[in-house]
């Protein structure tokens, strides 16, 4: 293994962190900290403890470090925090990461292979950062009759859609980055968004498997929108509200999808439709149509593109559980924060350290965050399942599926919702 | 007067709804060729074949070279299949120059035949999975592939291009022990090739598929001239074990696999069934093989022809009749050399299959023509 695998020494690696470590220090210095104050100087800051806290109070860190927690809890409590870190982007980035990894290594091992292997220490774990690396230095081609401009923006817009689903699934009580009283035609919104950004991308490509590409995939998520919102009227009526966090919140007894099992099949068919999965991979068909209408897409393009199907694949993953497997809500496991340290401090030998700030989260949120993340992890795992055992399918089955079978099982759905509305077993709000 | 150009050039007069794509020759589902295909919306109306591209000219190669000589390079239009597209060309010689082949010779090459007619159908329906975005049908045959290129590796010292069949026997004895290790390979491989039904053949999204699509009547099959795998999906008993046996195969009991359906879904599951036979074929000459004895006549240096001669051979490859015709006129080197495949053969099927068909079912329609594209340009 290990003549393939370059040799790597933590020796060397050390001399050339130091080796970098003079000009790492000046530039912070000259670039970093000035940059940081004139940050800090121009947005609004919170108070701590009564007193504002002032960009040379934001900085006192460096001398009292226990000052750092007051102010990790102020920045928390940023909207840029929640947009950029935790229930937004760089959360859902991050558990797309895994899934790839996850989808990597899983369908390597049903199909007797051993995945990616050297990349990474362990077992081929820094694959998908290796492959970013290859992707942003890679020329971007742009074929000579595109519409330019279009076909620049469509990348940016995609991810910058999934982005926005992603803003609107509550992670934790309390914790999501957009909570709108509609927030479910939110996410209608925003998933019809998809389709025309695809056809754009195809259409300004200017190029014919792209074209026939952009064309399915148009087909395939608009005929599939239909049975998707359909199939998640049931769980409005049950809930009574279009507010993501309260429908989690709903499902504190039980799970929506004990009572509505055939809206989450059908959601759950009609999610991989939109995700572009196999057995759904039709715009992408790479035996008909090349790579669909991601074909002329070079470089970063494509980067970007993928990390924008991926998002949309945790958002989905998300969405399902907070509609029908109760998001959150699930037994209290996380121990509470210890009170004695809130009280006596943490005590080390001779030395007695108080650390304001404790705790930094809460147990709910800890505790909700980890069943929200154990539920989403299992949802993805059956979206990535059917890659490894299902063809593709043709655009006409596909059509039927949709436009008959699926839609008469989203009414079916519909009337069980009323039947247990009107039966007086639930209704808004949960379990009478 | 209008100049004739080549297809695919000419400026023709469509309908502003058709367009014309060029499957290939670079793209994921041509393989070496490109298929030029008209659609209206999703459906085909016209597919014009356009194979060619990796010609070699191997048959006037076979010109420049004797009859020892031209073995190694007669085996590369289908490298996976190289004993079975050696095996008419070794035949004719033996009939050319006049030379016996000693009785264990002939078992070794029939069993070294049916393991490269399975490791050749592994690698085609492993293309057939991926076609049809299936992608663990890839893997699967790809890895198990390996099992039957190990026994041909210990049999043949080569993987993939053996060289294995002179004109007069096979290149090497068997190494000790081959029987039993032959048999445990071959039996574990006949367990692993009945778990594919579960995984592909029985997938309710592939029968959906590919059932009643580019169906190939039994006339129609007749008419066009396919052979193989295509022949006997259409309902065709036509196999050239059984109907012209050459060398053992006649001591031997093979069974034919016919369907009637004629539909992609029959001509992807007619090379599967094979391969199944196959391996009943290897036991059976296993036991049936003389334990001892020479595998080879010796033929002296640069051998010639009887006079002004010619003949005509043909097998049954994994792709279906293989024939070769062989000219002599009493040198070392063979006047003329003629290869008849099978691939090329099954591809004229293709125009007329696709024609009313949906974009979706041209990768399996064509690949299920049992197609190998270099064996085609030759």
């Amino acid at each position: 293994m290990s003549v393939i695998a370059p040799k790597f020494k933590l020796s060397e690696f050390i001399k050339s962190l130091l080796d970098n470590v003079f000009w790492t220090v000046l530039i912070l210095s000259l670039i970093g900290i000035p940059a940081v104050m004139m940050v800090l100087f121009f947005i609004e800051m919170p108070v701590i403890n009564g007193e504002l806290l002032t960009p040379f109070l934001a900085l006192t860190w460096i001398a009292d470090p226990s000052r750092i927690l007051p102010i990790v809890h102020a920045f928390m409590a940023t909207d840029i925090f929640r947009v950029m870190v935790f229930p937004g982007f760089g959360f859902a980035a991050l558990l797309a990461a895994g899934t790839i990894f996850v989808e990597r290594k899983m369908l390597a091992k049903l199909q007797l292979r051993v995945g990616p292997f050297y990349c990474g220490k362990i077992e081929g774990i820094l694959q998908l950062m290796g492959d970013g690396l290859k992707l942003i230095s890679k020329e971007i081609i742009i074929p000579a009759k595109a519409d330019k401009p279009i076909f620049w923006a469509a990348p940016v817009l995609f991810v910058a859609a999934a982005a926005a689903f992603v803003a609107l699934i509550p992670v934790a009580p309390g914790w999501v980055v957009a909570d709108v009283d509609l927030g479910l035609l939110g996410v209608f919104a925003v998933i019809g968004f998809f389709p025309i950004i695809t056809i754009l991308s195809a259409w300004s490509a200017n190029s014919k498997f792209p074209f026939i590409g952009g064309i399915r995939a148009l087909f395939q998520m608009v005929s599939f929108e239909i049975p998707l919102i359909l199939s998640l009227l049931g769980v409005v009526m049950l809930t009574g509200s279009l507010n993501l966090s309260e429908i989690a919140a709903s499902q504190s007894n039980f799970p929506w999808i004990v009572f509505l099992p055939i809206g989450a099949i059908v959601f759950f068919i009609t999610m991989l439709a939109e995700l572009e999965r196999i057995p759904f991979d039709l715009p992408e068909a790479e035996s008909e149509i090349v790579a669909g209408w991601l074909t002329e897409l070079s470089g970063m393009m494509y980067g970007l593109v993928q990390l924008g199907t991926y998002l949309k694949l945790y958002a989905f993953a998300a969405l399902f559980v907070v509609l029908f497997l109760g998001g959150w809500n699930g037994p209290m496991v996380v121990p509470p924060f210890p009170a004695e340290i809130l009280t006596e401090g943490i005590v080390l030998g001779p030395v007695t350290a108080n650390i304001p700030g404790l705790p930094l989260f809460t147990q709910e949120m800890l505790n909700g965050t980890l069943w929200f993340v154990l539920k989403t992890v299992g949802v993805i795992f059956f979206i990535l399942l059917p890659r490894g055992v299902f063809p593709r399918i043709r655009i006409d089955m596909l059509l039927n599926l949709g436009w008959t079978k699926l839609i008469g099982l989203a009414f079916v759905n519909i009337f069980i919702a009323l039947g247990l509305l009107y039966a007086g077993v639930l209704g808004p709000g949960g379990l009478q | 007067m209008t100049e004739q150009l080549p297809p695919g050039l000419a400026l023709q007069k469509v309908d502003e709804r058709i367009m014309t794509l060029n499957v290939g020759p670079q793209h994921p589902g041509s393989g070496h060729m490109r298929i030029i295909v008209q659609i209206d919306g999703d459906y085909i109306v016209a597919c014009d074949p356009d194979p060619g591209y990796v010609h070699r000219g191997e048959e006037k190669m076979a010109e420049y070279r004797n009859y020892i000589t031209n073995i190694p390079h007669l085996e590369r239009p289908v490298i996976h299949d190289s004993c079975n597209v050696l095996y008419p060309y070794v035949l004719g010689v033996e009939e050319l120059v006049g030379i016996e082949v000693p009785e264990r010779a002939k078992y070794v090459r029939v069993i070294a035949s049916e393991l490269n007619r399975c490791i050749y159908t592994m690698y085609w329906l492993a293309i057939y999975g991926i076609f049809l975005g299936h992608s663990t049908m890839f893997m699967w045959p790809a890895g198990d592939r390996e099992l039957l290129i190990d026994l041909m590796e210990k049999m043949s010292g080569a993987r993939v291009t053996h060289a294995h069949f002179v004109p007069g026997g096979v290149r090497n004895d068997l190494p000790p022990n081959f029987e039993d290790v032959c048999l445990r390979q071959v039996n574990y491989f006949e367990k692993r090739i009945k778990e594919y039904s579960a995984v592909f053949y029985d997938n309710p999204i592939l029968i959906a598929r590919t059932k009643d699509t580019g169906i190939l009547s039994r006339e129609d099959a007749i008419r066009l001239g396919t052979t193989g795998s295509v022949l006997r999906a259409s309902g065709v008993d036509y196999d050239l074990r059984k109907k012209e046996p050459y060398d053992v195969y006649e001591e031997l009991d093979v069974h034919t696999n016919v369907m009637k359906e004629g539909d992609s879904y029959a001509r992807s599951k007619i090379p599967w069934l094979d391969m199944l036979e196959s391996c009943n074929i290897i036991r059976q000459a296993l036991q049936k093989m003389p334990k001892s004895g020479s595998v080879r006549t010796k033929l002296k240096p640069n051998p010639k022809g009887k006079g002004l001669n010619s003949v005509y051979k043909r097998v049954e490859s994994g792709r279906g009749s293989l024939g070769c015709y062989i000219v002599s006129d009493g040198k070392t080197e063979p006047y003329r050399l003629k290869l008849s495949v099978g691939s090329f053969r099954n591809l004229i099927a293709l125009p007329y299959l696709l024609k009313g068909e949906k974009l979706g079912n041209m990768p399996s329609v064509y690949w299920s023509l049992n197609y190998w594209p270099v064996e085609a340009d030759r």
